[in-house]
């Protein structure tokens, strides 16, 4: 944490706090950017309505997503199971409603493992350059030499299939692209009077870091996350789909997909809704994420 | 030129000699005895732990351990396969010829449908041809490509029985994997092409070559795109390495024996040797790919110094 002593030690932002104040932050300016933005709202509603299916997933399900009933294999969806059952009589609805937890989770395990990762090492490359930066560029340009999902292979290959080591695998695979962006924003940050004057009232490096650098870098890190968020869980089912990340009988929208493959034609709902769910969810994720940016970074929009 | 292709060739070498330390130092990032965890049930005897070990020479200190690693790879030995009892080059080698199939047909189709995209998205900005082209990228970009393909199977296979599911050779064998591969990557391609597009209409020279009466195709396929290829070229490496991960699930659904689903299946059945194989491969082709880039990049735009 920083040092509460030194922010006494910055008389020149106090003064120009009132004439700041008076116009709109830039964060609640964005905020009415992204208000208007129909796709992004759409987006952000879906996301909520998902987060609120997770949290609720026990009580909304109205089966248990995990029970064998052999004798409800395969149904076809009806009034009683409505979205149908699977190979082993589990009813895909309430394995649907249980999936998004999964993959909420893993999406934002592994975006929480790569932004972390990635903008500790970018503020420590960017902020004191030298040494310091030649080696993490390096470690990030030999991580960027293996093509994402490979990375992600590896790395799942090493520890072994499942849900844990699979959000390590993607998180990591993620961390370059967040290293590479929070570099580059403070490298440029530094540039600022305002960090040259901190620098010169004596401010710890922790807190220049804190209050001066971090609010810079936050809006592509927020926007690079929200993507990512996207992406991870495209890239979780695909590896549990393989096999390769959460294991049964977990019930996982990739994994489901899996166990569908072979039932196309006799069982099209088995492959049908959980592939609905990702799309969605992917979707959703992605509007939001696009809405944001163009909501953030005005610059950008074209 | 010959200058700058020398230097660019050199500066991957340390780059490959990382990626294949990083591969090598796998095996020795298994939590607990690699040995063992290859023989996985089988592992109850000493004996075969002990056996094993020798024979990946794992006894031996590590640098000796990734010097031979290294003359291996170089000399193209690149071990043995538990499982399969050949050699691990042997199996990547047969598996190669499908993916590059798949990769490039996969690119091809990935750029044409980005270009067309792109191209008629920016040319009507904020029509409606513009916002139908950014959806279809947008649920490119969302679209599970494993679900994509059961999708097209059930449909020209099941359904239609157009095309068969599942194999490798032919035309008909490639459409359907070539299709869903690249199908996601037009999407990020589209979007590029036409933000890229969107600049250089702007351009001074665009406007004065309309001004001068030149036809509209003309100037969009003469003036306009040429510039706008630029920023996609330098993606396009990038695109290659999403296509090569995209081969691995593509392969896995279409059943067809390239080296995606030869490192999946050799992960599950726990065949190291191999998973390092593939990954080692994957890396040096993927590096190699983007010095071509590098290239193409530097012939396309003059104004790139070469020094």
């Amino acid at each position: 944490m920083t040092d509460r002593v030194t922010l006494t030690a910055r008389p020149t932002a106090t003064d120009m706090e009132p004439a700041v104040r008076r116009s709109e932050s830039p964060w609640r300016s964005a905020f009415r950017r992204l208000r208007r933005n129909r796709g992004a709202m759409a987006g952000l509603y879906l996301v909520l309505v998902l987060v609120a299916v997770a949290v609720m997933a026990d009580s909304l399900s109205p089966y248990d997503p995990i029970r064998v009933t052999p004798d409800a294999a395969l149904q076809a969806p009806s009034g009683k199971y409505l979205l149908g059952t699977d190979l082993l009589g589990r009813d895909i609805l309430s394995r649907l409603i249980h999936g998004a937890r999964i993959s909420l989770r893993v999406g934002l395990v592994s975006v929480g493992i790569a932004a972390m990762a990635g903008t500790t090492l970018g503020l420590l490359a960017g902020f004191y350059g030298r040494w310091l930066d030649l080696v993490v560029m390096r470690l990030i340009d030999l991580m960027l030499a293996f093509p994402n999902v490979l990375l992600a292979l590896a790395i799942i290959a090493i520890l072994g299939p499942s849900i844990f080591n699979l959000m390590i695998a993607v998180g990591i695979s993620a961390t370059p692209g967040y290293a590479r962006l929070v570099r580059g924003s403070v490298l440029s940050a530094k540039e600022n009077v305002y960090v040259e004057a901190a620098v010169a009232v004596g401010a710890t490096d922790g807190l220049i870091i804190w209050r001066h650098i971090l609010p810079n870098v936050l809006a592509p890190i927020i926007i690079l996350a929200t993507l990512g968020m996207a992406g991870a869980i495209l890239t979780g089912a695909a590896l549990s789909f393989l096999g390769l990340g959460v294991q049964p009988p977990t019930p996982e929208w990739g994994t489901m997909l899996s166990d569908g493959r072979n039932y196309l034609r006799k069982a099209w709902w088995i492959t049908t809704f959980p592939g609905l769910a990702i799309m969605m969810t992917v979707l959703a994720i992605n509007m939001l994420g696009d809405g944001l940016r163009d909501a953030l970074d005005p610059r950008l929009k074209t | 030129m010959l200058q700058y292709l020398v230097k660019r060739l050199l500066a991957a070498v340390p780059v490959l000699l990382g990626i294949s330390v990083a591969v090598f130092l796998m095996m020795h990032l298994v939590p607990g005895d690699p040995a063992k965890m290859m023989l996985g049930e089988l592992a109850v005897q000493k004996e075969a732990i002990d056996n094993l070990r020798r024979q990946l020479g794992l006894d031996d200190p590590i640098p000796v351990q990734y010097w031979r690693f290294l003359r291996g790879a170089l000399r193209g030995d690149l071990g043995r396969s538990v499982l399969e009892n050949q050699p691990v080059a042997r199996m990547i080698w047969q598996a190669l010829p499908s993916t590059i199939e798949l990769t490039l047909a996969g690119l091809g189709i990935a750029i044409a449908l980005g270009f067309i995209l792109g191209v008629t998205a920016a040319v009507r900005q904020n029509s409606w041809v513009d916002n139908a082209s950014m959806v279809v990228a947008l649920w490119g970009v969302s679209m599970p490509s494993f679900w994509m393909g059961l999708l097209l199977i059930f449909l020209f296979s099941l359904k239609l029985g157009w095309l068969p599911a599942t194999g490798q050779g032919g035309l008909e064998r490639l459409l359907m994997p070539a299709f869903t591969l690249g199908y996601v990557a037009s999407a990020v391609i589209a979007r590029l092409v036409r933000s890229s597009m969107l600049e250089v209409l702007r351009q001074d020279y665009v406007r004065t070559a309309r001004a001068k009466g030149l036809a509209d195709r003309l100037v969009i396929y003469r003036h306009a795109l040429k510039n706008a290829l630029i920023p996609v070229v330098t993606v396009l490496g990038l695109q290659f390495g999403a296509l090569l991960g995209g081969a691995v699930v593509i392969e896995t659904v279409f059943s067809r024996p390239g080296i995606g689903r030869l490192a999946v299946t050799s992960i599950l059945s726990k065949d190291f040797q191999v998973t390092q194989g593939t990954v080692l491969m994957s890396a040096v082709f993927y590096t190699l790919v983007n010095i071509a880039v590098d290239f193409s990049y530097a012939f396309l735009d003059p104004r790139i110094r070469y020094d």
